[in-house]
Order: C-alpha cells, then structure tokens, then sequence
C-alpha cells in the first residue's frame, strides 16, 4: 500500500514539473476550460438560487387561490361567493383579494397594486417598492400622482418603501388601501380580483378544489403546489435552455481539448520515449498523463466554480444581465443567497471535465505507447 | 546468463518499406564480461542491444535471461525486469531538459515506489561517486559534455543493475575523455557488472579490460571471438 | 422532457460511457480474434499496446458509471417537487414504466462492471495474460447491457413531464398496492429479520474460514451475493422504519436525502461494495489451477473477502446503531 501511494507521489512529482516546463501551452487550454467552467456554473447556480427563493417565497402564499373564468379569460369574482366556500368542510379561511397593473407612462413602467388586509394603511397613504422609488426618485413623505379610471387625479402620500431585502419580489409594487384602490380601478363594491383560501389539511386540497369546481361552475382553482411546480419547471428550462446553448462553446472546448492532447510537440515525444526507454512502462506514463488531466481539470474546475460563486453571489450575475433584464424597466438590485448543494457540482463535473477526460484518453494512450526502443534508434 | 537462439526481427512486415533488421541471430553472452559489438551502421548492432536489454520483443526466435524464457513476456513484465537487470547509456544522452542533473538520476526508480528521500540519496551518492555533487542541482542543459555522460551513467546505474548497455557512448567525447569512460567500465566490470557496448570506436575495441568483440554485418554476426 | 442541467449531464454522461464501451468492444474483437502471446509479430506487439487503451477506457467508464449512479437518485429525489404525489425519488420513478427499469439496470450494470475490474486486474498480474479471451468475452457481454441502459435512463428522462400524477412512495411502499415492493410489506417481519441476521453471521463466518484456510470459497460468494439481496429486503421490511421512525414508512430511497443525513449513501455504497467483491471472489475461483496466477488469486481472494467483511460490517454498524438510537421501538 505504501508503495503505491509512493509511486503516485513520484509520478505526481514529475508531472507537475512537466507540467510547469510547458508553461505556455498549458496556460491557454486551462483559460479556455476555466472560462467554459465559469459560465456553465453561472448558469447552474443563478438558475438553482432563484429558484430556491421563489420556492421559500411561495410557501407564504395562500394554499389555493380561486378565480372567475369568462369566456376564457380572469374576471372579478363576487364576494358573495366566500359564504358559498366557507361551507366546504375543510376550508379554515376565505378572504377577498384586490390587485392589479397601473401603467405609469412618465416611466414606461408597470406597477403591481396590492391591497394588504395586513397593514393599518390608511385611505390617502401607501408604502412603496424599492425599484418604484428608485426610478420615480420618490421616498418617504412624498406624493405620487395616479389617474383614475374616469381621468382623474389622486394624490397619494408615500408612508414607507418596502425593505431592499425583498427587493426580488416587490420591486414593483405598491401596497394600497382597499378605498384607494377602488376609487382608482372603479372596482365596484361587492367584487373583488380573486379570492384566496387557507385550509386545514393540505392534504385534502384537491378534493375541496374538485368541490368548488362543482359549487362555482365559472372558477378556475389554482394551487399553490401548482404554482411552484410550475416556477421549478420554467426555471428549469430556462437554465436548460442556456446550457444547450452553451453546448456549442463546451463541444469547441472538447475539441480544442483534444488537438492539445493530441499535439505533442517533438520535445514532448521525445521526453516520453526517454522515459519508457529508461524503465518507465506504458502505465506508468498512462499514471502520468492521468494526473496531468487531472492537475488541469481540478485547477480548471474549482476556479471556474470559485469565479462563478463571486460573479453570481457577490456580483448579481452582471454578466447575465442583459439576458435577464429583458424589456424590465424596474430591474431590482437583489443579491441572491448562495444555495449550492452536492448534485449541481457532480452535474457540473460531468459537463465539463467528464468530456475533456474522455477527450484526452486516446491521444494519452498514443503519446504512452510509444516503442522504448524508438529512443535508441533515433 | 543471457541466450539468444535465431533472433529475427523485422520492422514494418508486409509493407513497401519492410526491414530485415536482424536475420536470424543466435548467441550466448557470459556474465561479469565485457563484451563489445562491432559493425557498421545498419548493421543490427543497435537492434540486437535493445533486445537483449529487454527494451523489444523478438519477431521469431527465443530469448532467455538467467535461464528464463523472456520472449513473449507482456510489457508489463518486461520491463520490470529491465529496470531491475539493465542500466543504459545512450548515444545521444537522452537526459530529460529542463530537469536537474539529480532529478534526471531518480527518474528511473520513480515506478518502482520507493521512498523518496531515500531515492533522493542514493542519487545524490551516485553523483558523487562520478565527482558530479556540485552539479546535482543543475539543470543538464548547463553541464559539459563529458559531465553529462557521466550523468547518463549514474542515471544508468541507480536501479543497481546486473548489466551495463552502452549505446556509442564515446562518439560524442574526445580521447580524454573516452579513455576516462572505460576507466569508468573497468570499475563497473570489477564489480562484478557484466557490460556490453556497442561501437565502433577503436578507443573501445583495443581497450584491455574487453573480454569479446561480436562482429555484426548486414543484420547477422561474422565472427563472435574472443578480443586480442 | 426536464431541462434540468443533471439531467443533461446525465444523459451526456451515460452517452459517453456507450460510446466508450462499443470502443472497447469493437477492439476487443480484434482482440479475440488475433491474440497470440508467443507471437512476436507486429499484429500482436499492437494488440497488447491497444489492450492498454481498453483498460484505461474501462476504468474511466466504470469510474463514471459508479457516480452517475448515484447522480441518477440524487436527481430522481431532487425531482419530486415537479411530479403530484412524489414525496422522494420511489414517486419521481414512478412517474413512467422506465423508471424501475432504469435504476435496476444502472444497479446491475455497476456489479457487472465492478467484476470484469476485477477480472482485468486478475488478468494483468499474470506474466501470460491467461484470461485475456474470457475477459472481452465479458466485455461483449456487458456491452449490450450498458447500451441498454442508456436507452432506458433516456427514455425515461425523455417522457418526462412534471406534473403528472403519480404514487408517492407511501402509497407504492404501503400494503394496499400491488407490486413486489408491497409484497415484501406484507411479508411477516419476524422471518425476514431472522433471516437478515442469520445471512449477515453466516457471511461472516464463512468469510473468516475462507480468509484463514482458502476453503468454502463458492459457498462464501453466494452467500455474500444472497446477503446483500435480502439486506436490500430487510432494508425495505424493517430497518429503514429505524430511520424515518415511522412503522409505515418503508421507502428505501428516503435515507438517501438530507433529513437523514445521507446515511442511505453509506449503506449502498456498503452493500454494493460487499456486492461486488463478493461476487469477485466466486468468480475467479475456476481460475486458480492457471500456473501464472497460482500466485495472484489466492491473495486476491483474500483482499476481495476482507472487503467484502469490512463492508457488510459498516453497513451492520450503521444499522445496529440507528436501531439502538432510534426513537421507534418495535
């Protein structure tokens, strides 16, 4: 035992000073699989880390959400409908939900309005999203003026801006009170946008949803579960999406991978027909171009993966940016919070070292089977 | 101790360039001895060495070593026993550039496990018995020409070998130096070291510590005598 | 299908492990075909030079075989959230009649790979390469499997989409439903634990005799390789109750997550490591006569033994201590 793990210490010593010998061959493979590394981990951990948010976020949203289809499309629900579910067994809450979309044409934003039943907010006041107070420069005490419906003009004083924390979330948003809201949507009395449920057993979900079905014919039942599984698909195939497309760089790497492999330079060649004509067998070289595969891969590897935390974590994946911005005036500055587990980095592993190994095992194999005795006869 | 029974070898059969390099070659080489192989250039000289020293395999023929068949011995096994038997000196020195003189000395043991410090030592011993400590720790590009060849011939010797193979080793020193490197064989051969050279540097062939000149032609051996 | 980056990674994968061993095998055919050891014409100088490519190629292929394996039930697991009723990997599986087929296939082919490793490097240690005909025999053979199994893992990958109804390991793993794993609920417990502890001493003590006097080696394999599949049973009946301190949850793929601490990767890795040595040391018996490994197997044989020893004895450990510690007690 000692002696092979003497063997791959000798081994290992000598292809690290080869390795430091072709300094300026090696430099530009490992550049090139650093840079391969580092977008494919960008991708992978924006992707999961977003995810995991919208994931925790979610589990504060209501169990089921309940709509009022006509002719295919979302119309105001009857309030009056509530004592119609509150009957159902199971149900431990129904409450009514207002919100929608105000287009500010000074900016060219959409806003998201919500009435909270939560904060004390009173008629006149409302409190803010960081993105809207950013791009309207608007903060605490000040007045924002919205048009009604019917072409009027209401001034509403801005009591908070929402924590910066949330920002992912509610960058667009602006919480109203419910008298506000009507006078500036018309929403009549007696109607709201949709109506949100809590029930006792998760588990029952989709029988009470069946039984709303039957009880309110024109609804549509939304769950939550749903929902996130909906989020995780999307963002899934976003982040998918965005690997097949960086397909085209990796398979480029792969090749560039193997002409490297492939390319050895004379004195290279000469150095291995020295070594197996001085008692070095085709496995020991083998060993040795292994760990050379090796010593580029790891290095190559937890750099891109290292570079990738900072750029995703520390950065907010700037690189990423105009992808993501898309026509979204109110991008939010949020930091994402590192969420990394084991399955992201094995995946990454196979990517892109799992290809440049296989890439390199024949050309290794031609360079280690080189005759001893080609070194005698030159 | 090494026997070779009708030793054919042919380089690249049944194409246009087929070579015949050795044309059914039988011999016996004695151990402790120090036998030289004369010839021109072509003449299988440096094939029959490499074959001998377990560096090839025979395409027809029998090679034993100590009385055990070696012929279709895998490489695996091959050379294993090669670097435990052979230390070779090269024509050209074959020294690793770039790497330092002591480096270039331990490279040979490194499959074979052992511990480096101890390695590291005894290379460094090699050295100095050929007046080389100075330099262990130069790269071999800095080094002399005689210093090198002295270099090879530590390289050659850090496995303990049984037998020495040198490959033209004087065609690249002057008088002096040659005259120095046979001292340096008569040393081994004292040992008890069996030595085979191949050359045809007369320096070599007149030389008193030879035992027996192998005469080789065209692939085939004229006379296997016994040296004046 | 799941644009989930494992996935890709999986698939990528298990692609390059196909190719590689159709390599393997087209060379290997060659192999069988032309070898001679005597001869030392360049046909054969050429064929030992490219039997080195093989192995190295096999050990990179297995080598990744054995992670994607595991990968393969991390993203199964993973996957759950997406598909209704999935509470772990058992209802990710579930989802379409490729899932089963898939794991077991990526199970048989590890014990599979892990044997012809052992064959190869049997077959290395030799001065004459004695097994070098049957070893791309069992190349040959392997390679359908694997090829196999890259169909099965994509086709499953392929029709999958989330949302789907499927059975939540409760439902597959609990007596009500059909199926060879409700079977094994129903089963009594008593025969099954008396039955897992008398296979498990058994091993152990064939094991020793076998390590100590070279007798009993077949009677010892088969008896490692029946062991490891009734601890998977016994896994199934009894022992992951120890785990989820439940009397009804009877998943096996649920001590793989993170509330249990990954303990579930230690117990497979266990149990397919004492799988395959076991498996090993039945396997290369017949070859004992051979005069140029008269050497090698017997201390072979007995490496593979302690092995197979050691790693039962962990995956008992682990066991005997959740049972100790837990807060269930049946």
């Amino acid at each position: 035992m000692a002696k092979w793990i003497e063997r791959q210490r000798n081994i290992i010593d000598f292809t690290l000073s080869s390795l430091l010998r072709r300094k300026r061959k090696n430099i530009a493979l490992i550049f090139v699989y650093i840079v391969v590394v580092f977008f494919l981990a960008s991708v992978l951990f924006f992707t999961y880390s977003i995810k995991k948010e919208a994931s925790m976020i979610l589990q504060g949203s209501p169990d089921m959400i309940v709509q009022r289809m006509v002719a295919g499309r979302h119309e105001l629900i009857p309030i009056s409908h509530i004592d119609k579910i509150k009957g159902i067994r199971g149900v431990s809450s129904v409450k009514e939900r207002l919100w929608g979309y105000y287009y500010d044409p000074i900016v060219g934003a959409n806003y998201t309005l919500i009435v909270s039943d939560d904060s004390q907010l009173s008629v006149g006041k409302i409190i803010i999203g960081e993105g809207v107070s950013r791009t309207r420069l608007l903060f605490e005490g000040d007045a924002m003026e919205f048009k009604t419906y019917d072409g009027a003009i209401v001034d509403l004083e801005i009591e908070s801006t929402l924590s910066q924390k949330s920002e992912l979330v509610s960058s667009d948003l602006i919480v109203i009170s419910g008298g506000d809201f009507r006078r500036l949507f018309g929403t009549p009395e007696g109607y709201a946008t949709d109506l949100t449920l809590k029930v006792r057993n998760s588990r029952e979900l989709p029988t009470i949803a069946v039984k709303i079905a039957e009880l309110l014919p024109d609804s549509r039942q939304i769950l939550r579960d749903e929902i996130l599984r909906t989020y995780d698909a999307v963002f899934n195939w976003r982040g998918g999406i965005m690997m097949v497309i960086l397909m085209g760089a990796l398979l480029a790497f792969i090749i560039f991978a193997w002409d490297k492999a492939s390319g050895l330079s004379l004195e290279e060649r000469r150095e291995i027909g020295i070594l197996k004509a001085i008692g070095w067998e085709t496995s020991d070289v083998l060993l040795m171009k292994f760990w050379e595969g090796m010593a580029v891969s790891l290095s190559s590897f937890l750099a891109g993966v290292i570079f990738a935390y900072i750029h995703v974590f520390f950065a907010s994946s700037m690189l990423f940016e105009p992808v993501l911005k898309g026509w979204a005036v109110l991008y939010p500055h949020f930091k994402t919070v590192p969420f990394i587990d084991a399955s992201q980095i094995i995946a990454l592993f196979f990517l892109t070292v799992v290809p440049y190994t296989v890439a390199t095992i024949i050309p290794s194999w031609r360079a280690a089977t080189v005759d001893p005795d080609s070194v005698m006869r030159s | 101790m090494i026997e070779l029974q009708d030793i054919r070898k042919v380089f690249n059969t049944g194409r246009p360039n087929e070579f015949v390099a050795l044309h059914g070659v039988s011999l016996s080489i004695d151990a402790a001895k120090v036998t030289v192989f004369k010839g021109p250039s072509g003449s299988g000289k440096t094939t029959l060495l490499s074959l001998v020293g377990c560096m090839a395999r025979p395409t027809s023929g029998r090679i034993r070593l100590f009385d055990r068949e070696i012929t279709s011995l895998p490489e695996r096994f091959l050379t294993e026993i090669r670097r435990k038997t052979f230390g070779f000196i090269f024509q050209h020195f074959n020294l690793i550039k770039g790497v330092t003189a002591l480096e270039n000395v331990m490279v040979p043991a490194y499959p074979d496990g052992e511990n480096h410090a101890s390695l590291k030592e005894r290379a460094l011993n090699l050295l100095g018995l050929f007046n080389l400590s100075h330099k262990a720790h130069s790269k071999v590009e800095w080094l002399s020409g005689g210093e090198a060849q002295r270099v090879t011939i530590a390289r050659a010797l850090v496995n303990n070998p049984s037998v020495v193979i040198a490959d033209e080793p004087t065609a690249h020193l002057d008088t002096k130096l040659s005259k120095e490197f046979m001292e340096i064989m008569r040393r081994l051969n004292d040992e008890g070291k069996t030595v085979l050279i191949a050359s045809h540097d007369p320096i070599i062939h007149e030389s008193d510590i030879v035992h027996r000149v192998i005469e080789m032609r065209d692939g085939k051996i004229v006379t296997s005598g016994i040296a004046s | 299908m799941i644009f989930h980056p494992a996935i890709i990674a999986l698939l990528l994968g298990s692609i390059l492990i196909s190719f590689m061993l159709l390599y393997s095998a087209f060379y290997g055919m060659q192999i069988l075909k032309g070898w001679n050891i005597k001869s030392g014409s360049e046909l054969q100088l050429s064929l030992e030079r490219r039997t080195y490519l093989i192995s190295t190629v096999m050990n990179y292929a297995i080598g990744f075989q054995l992670l994607s394996l595991f990968l393969f039930i991390y993203t199964a697991d993973y996957l759950h959230t997406l598909f209704v009723g999935a509470m772990c990997a058992a209802g990710t599986l579930n989802v379409n009649h490729w899932g089963y087929p898939a794991i077991m296939m990526k199970v048989i082919n590890f014990l599979l790979a892990g044997l012809w490793l052992i064959l190869n490097y049997t077959d290395n240690r030799a001065y004459d390469y004695p097994l070098i005909k049957k070893k791309y025999g069992l190349l040959l053979f392997i390679t359908p499997f694997i090829v196999g199994e890259t169909f099965l893992q994509s086709a499953y990958f392929l029709s999958l989409k989330p949302a789907i109804i499927t059975s939540c390991c409760g439902t597959l793993f609990s007596s009500e439903t059909q199926g060879v794993t409700s079977g094994i609920i129903a089963l009594p417990r008593p025969p099954i634990e008396a039955g897992f502890y008398s296979f498990m001493a058994l091993t152990f003590v064939l094991g020793v005799v076998f390590y100590w006097n070279g007798k009993g080696g077949y009677l010892f394999s088969l008896t490692s390789i029946a062991t490891f599949l009734v601890s998977v049973i016994a896994l199934i009946s009894f022992i992951c109750l120890y785990f989820y301190e439940l009397p009804t949850h009877h998943c096996p793929f649920c001590i793989l997550q993170k509330e249990y601490r990954y303990v579930g990767y230690l117990i497979y890795i266990t149990l397919l490591g004492g799988a395959v040595s076991g498996l090993g040391v039945g396997m290369i018996m017949p070859f004992k006569k051979i005069n140029s490994l008269l050497n090698v197997i017997p201390s072979l044989q007995r490496k593979l033994t302690g092995l197979v020893l050691i790693s039962y004895a962990i995956f008992l450990g682990t066991v005997f201590l959740q049972m100790i510690f837990s807060n269930l007690k049946l």
